[in-house]
């Protein structure tokens, strides 16, 4: 009846958020919730096992104090100019995640990270091509991503 | 009943500011470093302050000050901020796989090892 549960729920929280919090919009959103659940059971998509709910918060707030410090680093590099020259490089990372939706999720993570941007992802080899705007340390750059990030979500995500 | 901007508390007036400026000013040196960073790879970076924490600001204020003058939570925004977070890795990697193709098809070897081909 509902492939998707969750997918379900957070579009009618959408539809109600957007919309006003009455019951005329709750029945219209369920409705369309759960058409767009059966909607998208037509592509199957692999279906994520979310184990460890009560790490979610933290690796958002991680996330979010991480991007932050993030903007303020690239803010300041780009308003140097070319007083003060960075190193932008390319970097390999080998990651042990391989659910799509982790995968999907750690880029997601990299990209909003304005230091960081994903570029391709390896299947065969798994491992994930990264520019970074200013390394320093390659070595901490990757153990910091799998300590910071990838360990939760190996936890998070089955 | 929506307040008038007058009526807004000093505190709620200060704080809904310092979001907005600082969610602009990350937004202009983001357009300001995309404009300026000499290589393509260090532009991809730019942008993203904008779409990140420069729309976050922005965002936060909005609701700071729709939920104080309406006198209710406004909390729609946060859908917006949402969706460009989810959004924005979609075109960024689109653009970046693009450029490394066309660079390895040039003969670049960017983040490959001797016996790859890079398919």
């Amino acid at each position: 009846m509902i492939p998707y549960p969750l997918l379900t729920v957070s579009l009618i929280v959408m539809w109600l958020t957007l919309n006003a919090f009455t019951l005329g919009h709750l029945l219209l959103g369920t409705l369309i919730a759960v058409f767009a659940g059966w909607a998208l059971a037509a592509l199957r998509p692999e279906k994520p096992k979310i184990r460890k709910w009560h790490l979610l918060p933290i690796l958002a707030f991680r996330v979010m104090v991480d991007i932050l410090r993030s903007n303020a680093a690239v803010a300041l590099l780009i308003l140097r100019g070319k007083r003060r020259p960075h190193t932008a490089a390319f970097i390999t990372i080998p990651l042990e995640i391989e659910h799509p939706v982790a995968l999907a999720a750690m880029s997601v993570i990299l990209t909003s990270t304005p230091g960081s941007a994903w570029l391709a992802y390896d299947s065969r080899q798994k491992t994930v091509l990264i520019h970074v705007l200013d390394l320093v340390d390659e070595e901490a750059w990757v153990a910091a991503i799998k300590q910071r990030y990838e360990s939760l979500l190996l936890e998070i995500i089955e | 009943m929506m307040m008038s901007i007058a009526d807004l508390p000093l505190w709620v007036a200060i704080i809904v500011s310092v979001l907005l400026i600082v969610g602009a000013m990350l937004t202009l040196i983001g357009a300001i470093g995309f404009l300026r960073l000499p290589t393509f790879y260090e532009r991809l970076h730019a942008p993203t302050l904008g779409t990140s924490w420069g729309v976050g600001g922005v965002m936060l204020a909005s609701i700071i000050y729709f939920s104080v003058a309406g006198s209710r939570p406004v909390l729609h925004e946060i859908l917006i901020g949402i969706f460009v977070t989810l959004t924005t890795p979609i075109t960024l990697i689109l653009l970046a796989r693009a450029a490394l193709h066309r660079d390895r098809s040039e003969g670049n070897r960017i983040g490959l090892k001797d016996d790859d081909d890079g398919n």
